[in-house]
């Protein structure tokens, strides 16, 4: 049914939004609750910074990329010569494009479930026994659990979608950066390209349609487990 | 035991200074209840979350038996999940997540010290939680709620008990249960107890010693028999006759 080109785009495009959302998380997860939970000098302005990506013209992020670390770069110069690796028009690159351009949409979902949930909670946890980072790991993440589901999902369908960022910082290359979007916008660059370019679209829709679906589910069953309900049934 | 506290804590546009003592020879009873008397709004709950540790004072001291937990002048603050207090809420604060059975073993995770085998059988008894083990606390009543949160705070075997009003959200009927829960708990275990509540009869039952609190300080101190005159409704007959004394 799908052509081998067609199975390509879609992996890759998978294989990314995956990694994305993977190396994101825990510093999504940690940002929210700093954002969530204390306060510091800066801190509207360090919430401004995590949040350029939603606001910024794509195409902006992607050229800061490729300026940072390209392998002229500051930081890109540091990866090659200290571990030999170049991230700029690699799939690599490609995860990093879509893992800041998500970023603002996760920390948002996560900070959000963060701030919903009473502090008397946790001060009820110091006094019996919990420190700092047991607190976390024990009442408040698992109480923001619907909250890290929705941003995970948020930041899953931000890297299917990314295009801007990722053409301007690892380009259009096919099997290492190609992903759906860019696929779909080089078909409708050819002559007789539409009915290709028509059949991607098809898939996007199933993939997001799938991807939500998914993400309801967990969300509803980690909601149901943090506020118990799902004992429900049982009694 | 004998924890002394006199603190200075300011709370919006005025300061609430309290210095008192409480146990020592007159307590009475193994443990000893004292009673943190006064109107609601009082700054009841911010004197026990000073105590607790959640809440810092401005200025002066605690100690439990000469060990200082907080000093000003001296800059020591033993912060709440090192002071081993336990602390039952108005609002009970189960963990919504956790089962009741988890709720009630949560300090073990953070205590490593061996525990007595009987001592979780034995809080579940006393309190009659056995057919709550398994539930969440969104399916529990209020009156539920508070036992679990009293075994809760009671197996982080701690070295006082303080407790916030812990009947003041539940119906007459609930508050007479968890009332004599509170008096087994007194006569069985020998945990010190900080009671806080506004309610004349509650503090009859269950305290030897009363702290009144008005206007921002201590207005009296002493046994309850002394202090409380006999039959007096509520808070303002108290105040009435402290002040006239």
């Amino acid at each position: 049914m799908l052509t081998p080109e067609e199975w390509q785009v879609i992996l890759l495009s998978l294989k990314v939004a995956f990694w994305s959302v993977t190396l994101s998380l825990p510093f999504a997860i940690a940002i929210a609750w700093l954002l969530a939970r204390t306060n510091f000098p800066g801190k509207s302005l360090f919430d401004a910074v995590v949040h350029l990506p939603l606001v910024l013209p794509p195409v902006v992020v992607g050229y800061f990329l490729l300026l940072s670390l390209g392998r002229k770069g500051p930081i890109g110069e540091l990866l090659y010569t200290w571990f030999g690796i170049t991230v700029v028009f690699t799939w690599m690159g490609a995860v990093i494009a879509c893992a800041v351009m998500g970023f603002p949409l996760m920390v948002r979902a996560i900070r959000l479930s963060m701030e919903a949930i009473d502090p008397k909670l946790e001060q009820a946890a110091r006094t019996l026994g919990a420190g700092g980072l047991a607190r976390f790991f024990v009442v408040t993440l698992p109480l923001a659990l619907p909250g890290v589901v929705t941003g995970m999902l948020l930041s899953f369908a931000r890297s299917l979608g990314e295009f801007g960022a990722t053409i301007t910082f690892v380009s259009n290359i096919p099997g290492q950066t190609r992903t759906l979007p860019l696929a779909i916008y080089t078909l409708t660059q050819v002559p007789g390209g539409d009915e290709q370019a028509l059949r991607l679209c098809a898939i996007a829709v199933v993939l997001s349609i799938a991807a939500l679906l998914v993400s309801e589910t967990l969300v509803r069953r980690a909601s149901r487990r943090v506020l118990g309900y799902d004992a429900v049934g049982r009694h | 035991m004998t924890l002394s506290v006199d603190i200075e804590l300011k709370l919006g546009d005025f300061t609430l200074a309290t210095r008192f003592e409480s146990g020592g020879a007159n307590a009475g009873g193994a443990g000893g209840v004292t009673a943190l008397f006064g109107e609601s709004g009082v700054g009841k709950t911010s004197i026990v979350n000073a105590i607790a540790g959640l809440l810092r004072p401005d200025a002066g001291r605690i100690a439990l038996d000469g060990a200082v937990l907080f000093d000003a002048a001296a800059r020591v603050f033993v912060p709440a999940e090192r002071r081993r207090f336990g602390y039952v809420f108005q609002e009970g604060r189960l963990f919504p997540h956790l089962s009741v059975r988890r709720n009630l073993l949560f300090a073990r995770w953070f205590d490593k010290a061996d525990h007595a085998p009987d001592e979780f059988a034995h809080v579940v008894e006393l309190l009659g939680l056995e057919p709550l083990l398994e539930r969440r606390p969104a399916l529990l009543s209020g009156g539920e709620k508070q036992r679990v949160a009293i075994g809760r705070a009671l197996l982080a075997r701690p070295r006082l008990l303080l407790l916030d009003e812990p009947l003041a959200s539940l119906d007459a009927a609930r508050k007479e249960e968890i009332l004599s829960y509170l008096v087994r708990l007194r006569d069985e275990l020998s945990i010190p107890m900080i009671y806080v509540s506004h309610s004349v009869e509650e503090v009859t039952r269950l305290a030897s010693n009363v702290v009144v609190i008005a206007d921002g300080r201590v207005t009296a101190v002493g046994p309850v028999g002394q202090v409380l005159p006999q039959k007096a409704p509520d808070y303002n007959a108290v105040s009435q006759s402290v002040e006239s004394q």
